[in-house]
Parts: structure tokens; sequence; C-alpha cells
């Protein structure tokens, strides 16, 4: 009980603020309530089943096979699953880093990590074509078009900016936080 | 889409439980596990997001991002893009909405692309798997590249 309540006590205390403010500006705090609310929802939604196909992936794929198609060395053939699985998410960027975690530990490269991370933030498929509906195709393509080159060019700054002891300490890391 | 993912995700499982009942077990513990490790800084995040959300309202974003607004717009842009995260299916209609209201496509450009690639409050999170270097690093980089989408969207759409 007490661990629960040191964990989550952020959250106490800045819901404790927010009621606060709801007492002072009532048409304010109750706006942002329902905002807090409607996100929750979203995320009690897509997020379970996420996490249940990362424990499988955990639990059924060998670190081998996932090093072989993604870990160093692989290639162009890393780098487009890398995009594959990353496009085909759902869900916030949020959702993205406990999948990383998990590809670290199963070998996945650096720079294939990053490039999961960038294809989630920006070109998921079902985004994608709400996106066209929202803004129009050339908005959605052009910017697509740009994100493509720009995750890959982020992924190798960031990945060859830092150093081998670096990159093996998040992946220690990763262990950690996954297993 | 959901039901999609769910449908995925209940075949898989059943898959695996007649497959090896242990494994999935464990399956499971690990998915409960990394859920319930993320999960109190998800609830800071969301309610950091609300409250962001209640104070920036239409009328406050479209006076900062006017067509007219330049590049200091398309900069304020990128800094809303940055703070605030929403989920795609706000977002999009929303720039729809104030693209009719008078904001510009370069500054809307702006504001998808942090929007998406830049999280200022989820960098706790960040870091707690990535560290602060890459962490700090990524953000500014994906900020940076936030400009260059702009630019490239707004010429696209003011020329072709």
């Amino acid at each position: 009980m007490k661990s629960i309540l040191k964990r989550y006590r952020v959250f106490l205390i800045i819901l404790l603020g927010l009621l606060i403010v709801t007492l002072f500006n009532k048409t304010l705090g109750l706006h942002a309530l329902s905002v807090t609310a409607y996100s929750l929802k979203e995320l009690l939604l897509v997020v379970p089943p996420i996490f249940i196909l990362l424990g499988l992936l955990d639990v059924w794929v060998p670190k081998e096979t996932m090093m072989k198609y993604m870990g160093e060395g692989s290639g162009i053939k890393g780098v487009l699953l890398a995009f594959i699985i990353g496009s085909a998410a759902a869900g916030p960027l949020y959702g993205a880093f406990p999948v990383a975690a998990v590809l670290m530990k199963k070998g996945v490269s650096f720079k294939n990590v990053l490039i999961f991370i960038g294809a989630w933030s920006t070109t998921k498929i079902p985004m994608l074509l709400f996106e066209i509906s929202a803004l129009g195709m050339k908005f959605a393509l052009t910017r697509l078009l740009i994100d493509i080159p720009g995750i890959i060019i982020i992924s190798f700054i960031l990945s060859s900016v830092i150093s081998k002891k670096e990159v093996k300490e998040i992946y220690e890391n990763a262990g950690d936080l996954s297993s | 889409m959901n039901i999609i993912l769910y449908a995925i995700t209940l075949a898989l499982l059943l898959f695996s439980f007649f497959k090896d009942k242990r494994k999935t077990k464990t399956a499971l513990k690990k998915a409960w596990k990394s859920f319930s490790n993320i999960l109190p800084q998800m609830l800071v995040v969301l309610l950091l997001v609300g409250m962001l959300l209640a104070i920036l309202n239409e009328e406050v974003i479209l006076k900062i991002i006017g067509v007219n607004s330049g590049w200091l717009g398309v900069f304020l842009a990128s800094v809303v893009g940055s703070i605030t995260l929403i989920p795609g299916f706000i977002a999009f209609p929303t720039a729809a909405m104030l693209l009719d209201g008078g904001a510009g496509y370069m500054q809307i450009g702006a504001f998808i692309s942090s929007l998406m690639m830049v999280g200022i409050v989820t960098i706790p999170v960040e870091i707690k798997y990535f560290g602060k270097k890459i962490t700090y690093l990524r953000n500014a980089l994906a900020f940076l590249f936030s400009f260059l989408v702009a630019f490239i969207i707004g010429w696209v759409v003011n020329t072709l």
C-alpha cells in the first residue's frame, strides 16, 4: 500500500491541485478534467493489447531471431522492419517506449530501435488515413515523404553521437525495465 | 481500428495458451509488469495535458499561428506542438479547423510535426528508457526538423 502511494505520489498531488483549481474556476477545471478523462479512456482502450502483444513477443520470439533480422549488420532489412513495426502501431508515443525496451532486450540494434520510435511517432498507417481525410492528400503525403528520410537521418545522428558504453548502459537498463 | 488490434491480440493469446500455458502466463505477467511500470507517469502526463488543453483553447492558438504570423508563428506553432500531446484523431480535425479559422499551412505543418515527434511532457518517461542524452538530443533534433517540414509543406501547398 505504502509503495503504491509513493509511486502515484506525483499524480495524486497534481490531481489534488487540479481539484483545488476547479473550486475557484469551475469551467477551466472541469474542462481539464474532461480532457484527462477522455485521454484516459483512450489509453485504457489501446494500451492493454499492446502490452499483451509485447509480453507474447518477449516469451515466444527468441533473441537470435530478432538479432538476425534487426540486430547489428541487419542492414536495409532491419531498417525496413523497424519502419513496418513502428508504422503498424497504434497509440501515443509513450506507448512506444516499453516496446523499444523489449526490442533492445532482444538484441535489436540501437539505430533500428530509434527508427522504430520515429516511425511510431510519425508514420502510423491508421493515423495517416485519418490525416488524409482531415487535412488532404497533399498535406499528408508531403509530410510522410519528408518524415521518412527525416526519421532515418535523426536515427543516424543519434546513434553516431552516443558511445558504445552509453548504449550498453541503456540496453542494460531496458532489460531491467521489462524483465 | 481498435477491434483489429483486439482481435489479433486475442487470437495470438489463445494460440499461445493452447501451445504452452506456462509461457502464456509468463507473458501476461510481463505485460502487467511493464504496464504498471509506466502507469504512474502516464497518469501524470494525461493530467498535465488535460490542464494544458484547457488553457490553450482554439482562440489562443489561432492568435499565435495565423496565416500572417510568418516564421515567428512557425516557431510558436512548434513550441505549442512540442508541449501538448494530443491524440491524432483529435489533432487532425483540430488542425483542419484551425486552417479554416485562418491558420497558415506552414504553421500547421510545424504544429503537427512537433506534436508527433517532440514530447516535452513525456520527457520523464523517455528518460527512464533512453537516458538523458538521447532523450534531449532526439527532442531537440525533432524540434528543428519541424521547421524543415513547415518550410516544405508551405512550399508544396503554395506552389504545386
